[in-house]
């Protein structure tokens, strides 16, 4: 299993030098790939732009969208976009899409919320067509097109996943609960006769110290507010201590997960440099 | 703080009595509307885990209550006049007024006020009046209704009917009894609660409810019709009323438990089948959770929520459970047929929680006796002294004998090129043989290169085929004893596809063959337009299957497979979503079925009449206006007509459109319906990961063989 780590860009306030000094202590650190959030209605940086200047100050790591809400973008000029970050990093691009789960999101976009799963369907055919037949250009320098991930929470999901893409990602939760959704995913490729394995995405939170993880606690309650009494949940699950962490990563490695990206709650470097600590043996 | 609590029965006395005991300065008032000592029903079960929590929560009642209790460890079920018993199942039973006067007294104690016989009109109004309202008040709760836009119940009637008795017959084990009647199936369910005294639930399908004329009976009549339907078992002993009435079950779930200062607890926020007797102990663990998250909140609003987010997930797994019991008791005539110690096992194990290893933990002599009689029923030979586990048990078909029940297939490669398979597909398949697959199947091959789903596929479709399938099955034949088969396919509206590295149905860039259907209906958006097929067409695909038969003969395969489902021509032809023709091959399913088994008569007339043949089917197309499983059901009857000796039980795939289900228990309880009201043979395809699945599906007669995948490990 391969380890990455989260961008800041969705903790308010980060600054731009703050995103970029961390993607670049974490291309000479222990990391994989770095992982980009996305939120419309919330004080965050663009995921697709942010990965752009991210691409220039590192050399190593994979860049990832874990996960870009699909359906607020058009199909053509996202699968330009993200062709484009694929000639920027020199084949680094990882395109994870799902569709997101907060109604205001669309709403400001103007764009439909009943029939996101069916435009997230016809947007995943869209960008496969778009990178292979050459006609809008750039040629992705990953054959094929970057790598393509979809996340999610139900069947539909999985089905989506093992219907247009390379894997699955999943949003996060107890190893126990990641492995069940595993199998699905597993079960989904096998049933759709896709040869060889879906690459497997796994993600969670990460607060190091007494008081980063106090405040962490804060960041996720108010991020996912509008989850209900879910947030909670979500919070409960911060990874606060080095020894929660090493468990969590091994319960991750042994349900099946290829890649795990550990995010922040805050953007203070510091954060980086403990869980490389922790994580760099 | 001042809580009123409505409802005087387990889940609103315990709760009222934990939240005191940790609250003395609180102000709590329990109403109930009936006297202190009416109560319906007779006993409740526990769990020993269920028992565990009651310690922890209140050593005092605990105490009380275990004293109170008769214990027990066996499961007996009555089956065809025969007793099959199982046993270490730790479970507790007591009386439902002793429960309850066990936990008025610690009330009493503790200081929490009781008022009985009491209505209350308008729960809005002592909500205004108290801090906290715990609506306890029961399945037809009020509080429910006032507010059901917050809570937004809704509720599932069940088909069965069934009647709760006491007896005075002492049983020492929870029982069941089936009778089969003139008039259908009867349920027993018994348990003894304490002493002297058991609950004794009749239950049986609605149609035989009113056959036997339970519908015109009054009270006195049914309780004499089951008294003297029971006698042999009642024998001397008395079958007792309390107002018990024949109901339906009312499964009952809200989309939320908590309004302002208001909390459902309890019947009144969820109901479970009695068949896995959860009521009560759903009830206390509820006032458990409840009292614990005023320990760890001060904040009220705070404390209900965190009590609605422990519970809820625990609920609705017994609820799922629960509704896995129901819908078997409902449809147990499905198992009529069974030998009673299979019918045991089918029955511990119906709802998913109790599995082939739990029970061999729990009884190995019983899961010995299942081993005995599965091993026995395979072989006709003397059985074994140590009986393998059922995966292990061969499985005659015609002339051919799997050495075991575990099939597999090769995963997809797409390497073979003009039809021939690559040379590493004899590796891949040799290695499941070796691997300890009973049967190896291939992946699908064409019968034709118009049926293949793209230019990678496998076929059989031309001699140079034959003679590289035929090396290819002389190597597997010399190197193991595993049987090996052929999936003859057809891609229909799904071919001329690009390999499917990069996803499914997508058209090929160039060199686009056309395609084969019943209707001219696209696979899906951006699919290539199908022609549909016309009477020619019909001859030269029943010849192509014809001829790739005889080469298959020729390549010397054991066991032959046609594909029906996954989409392609034939299972094309079974949809309504893909099959909207006007002549004989299309309209109701009889007609849509035509074709399909036109072609397995004739390739079951020249496959040898000594070697199995099989047919992959969907079950059901996962979409609207589709196949369903009522479908499913008259398709496997109908190729098991003409010859099939097996089927394989798939689902979905007829559109992109379809919802599918991943989970291991869908699929799993397709081939267990199909199987059982079909009565064919099956093997099921449900994404196994354990040996543990396997035999529980096997020995409870869901399936016969197992799809295993080793791509599903972790």
């Amino acid at each position: 299993m391969k380890l990455g780590i989260g961008l800041p860009n969705t903790v308010s306030g980060a600054s731009g030098s703050d995103v970029l000094d961390w993607a670049r202590m974490a291309d000479v650190g222990p990391f994989a790939s770095v992982g980009v959030f996305d939120r419309l209605v919330y004080d965050s940086l663009d995921p697709m732009m942010t990965l752009a200047a991210v691409a220039g100050t590192t050399q190593r790591v994979r860049l990832v969208t874990s996960v870009v809400i699909g359906p607020l973008r058009n199909p053509v000029v996202l699968a330009k976009e993200a062709a484009t970050l694929d000639v920027l990093s020199g084949g680094r691009l990882t395109l994870g899409l799902a569709l997101g789960a907060r109604r205001d999101d669309y709403e400001a976009a103007g764009i439909d919320y009943a029939d996101r799963g069916k435009k997230l369907d016809e947007q995943l055919r869209v960008l496969r067509d778009t990178w292979e037949d050459g006609r809008i250009g750039p040629a992705p320098v990953q054959p094929g097109g970057p790598e393509l991930i979809v996340g999610g929470l139900d069947d539909a999901a999985f089905a989506r996943a093992s219907r247009y893409a390379d894997g699955f990602i999943h949003n996060g939760g107890p190893p126990r609960i990641f492995a069940r959704s595993v199998d699905k995913a597993r079960a989904a490729w096998l049933d759709a006769g896709r040869p060889g394995q879906p690459q497997i995405w796994g993600m969670a939170y990460f607060a190091l110290g007494e008081d980063e993880a106090k405040a962490g606690r804060e960041y996720l309650l108010d991020y996912y507010a509008f989850t209900g009494p879910f947030a909670e949940r979500i919070a409960d699950g911060l990874l606060t201590t080095p020894q929660g962490i090493i468990q969590f990563i091994r319960g991750y490695a042994e349900a099946g997960c290829d890649h795990l990206i550990l995010f922040p709650t805050n953007a203070d470097l510091t954060q980086l440099e403990r869980l490389s600590e922790v994580v760099g043996s | 703080m001042n809580i009123h609590v409505l409802g005087g029965g387990p889940a609103g006395l315990y709760a009222a009595l934990l939240l005191k005991k940790s609250h003395p300065d609180w102000e709590i008032e329990v109403t109930e509307r009936n006297p202190r000592d009416a109560t319906y029903g007779w006993g409740v079960v526990f769990s020993d885990r269920t028992l565990s929590g009651l310690h922890e929560a209140d050593v005092r009642t605990s105490t009380q209550i275990t004293d109170g209790f008769v214990l027990w460890e066996a499961i007996d079920v009555h089956f065809r006049d025969e007793l099959v018993r199982c046993d270490g199942h730790a479970f507790a039973g007591i009386g439902r007024k002793k429960l309850l006067n066990i936990l008025q007294e610690r009330c009493v104690e503790l200081g929490v006020s009781m008022r009985f016989e009491t209505e209350v009109a308008d729960p809005d109004e002592l909500r205004q009046s108290c801090d906290l309202l715990i609506a306890a008040d029961g399945v037809n709760s009020r509080t429910r209704a006032t507010y059901a836009q917050t809570f937004q119940p809704s509720t599932t009637e069940g088909r069965a009917r069934f009647v709760w008795y006491g007896t005075d017959k002492p049983f020492d084990a929870f029982t069941f009894i089936f009778r089969d009647t003139e008039y259908g199936l009867f349920t027993v369910h018994a348990y003894p609660f304490d002493a002297t005294t058991s609950t004794f639930i009749v239950e049986c399908h609605e149609a035989t409810w009113r056959n036997a004329g339970l519908d015109r009976m009054d009270e006195a009549e049914s309780m004499a019709y089951c008294q003297s339907l029971f006698s042999d078992h009642l024998g001397s002993h008395q079958l007792l009323s309390n107002r018990s009435l024949w109901l339906s079950f009312t499964t009952l779930k809200c989309r939320r438990w908590v309004h302002e200062n208001v909390v459902l607890l309890g019947d009144a926020a969820h109901t479970a089948h009695f068949s896995i007797g959860s009521g009560t102990k759903l009830a206390l663990e509820d006032s458990i959770a409840l009292a614990q998250a005023f320990e760890q909140h001060d904040d009220l609003r705070a404390a209900l929520r965190s009590y609605e987010q422990a519970r809820r997930p625990r609920v609705e797994a017994t609820q799922r459970a629960a509704a896995e019991s129901q819908r078997y008791f409902e449809n147990v005539r499905r198992y009529r047929t069974y030998e009673p110690i299979q019918f045991a096992f089918h029955l511990l194990t119906r709802s998913g929680r109790i599995t082939f290893d739990n029970l061999r933990g729990r009884d190995p002599y019983f899961v010995a006796d299942v081993e005995r009689w599965y091993q026995t029923s395979a072989n006709d030979k003397q059985p074994a002294i140590v009986p393998p586990p059922p995966l292990f048990a061969p499985l005659a078909l015609r002339g051919i004998t799997l050495p075991n029940r575990v099939v597999m297939s090769p995963p997809p490669t797409f390497d073979a090129t003009d039809g021939v398979p690559d040379v590493t597909r004899a590796d891949a398949m040799q290695r499941l043989a070796s691997g300890g697959a009973g049967l190896v199947l291939t992946g699908p091959v064409a019968v034709s290169a118009q049926g293949r789903t793209t230019p990678g596929d496998a076929g059989i479709y031309t001699d140079a085929h034959r003679d590289c399938w035929s090396e290819i099955v002389e190597q597997m034949h010399e190197a193991s004893p595993a049987i090996v088969g052929i999936t003859l396919a057809h891609a229909g509206r799904r071919g001329s596809t690009r390999v499917r590295t990069t996803g499914l149905d997508r058209p090929l860039r160039e060199g686009n063959w056309p395609l084969l259907a019943p209707s001219p209906i696209p696979y899906g958006p951006g699919s290539q337009v199908p022609t549909a097929m016309r009477c020619d067409d019909f001859a030269m695909v029943e010849q192509q299957y014809i001829t790739a038969t005889e080469r298959a003969i020729a390549a010397g395969f054991d066991v032959l497979q046609i594909d029906m489902a996954h989409g392609g021509l034939l299972a094309s032809f079974l949809s309504p979503l893909s099959n909207q023709r006007e002549d004989d091959e299309g309209g109701d399913l009889l007609h849509r079925m035509r074709f399909p088994l036109r072609v397995l008569d004739a390739v079951r007339a020249v496959w040898p009449a000594d070697r199995p043949l099989l047919v992959a089917i969907p079950a059901t197309d996962w979409q609207r206006g589709g196949l369903r499983t009522t479908d499913g059901i008259e398709i496997a009857k109908a190729v098991y007509a003409h010859g099939c000796d097996l089927v394989t039980v798939h689902a979905g795939q007829t559109t992109p459109e379809a919802q599918p289900r991943y989970d291991f228990e869908t699929l799993a309880g397709y081939a267990d319906l199909i199987r059982n009201e079909a009565g064919v043979p099956t093997m099921s395809t449900a994404y196994m990961t354990t040996s543990n699945q396997a035999n529980t599906l096997l020995a409870g007669g869901r399936c016969d063989l197992v799809l295993y995948s080793p791509r599903m490990g972790r």
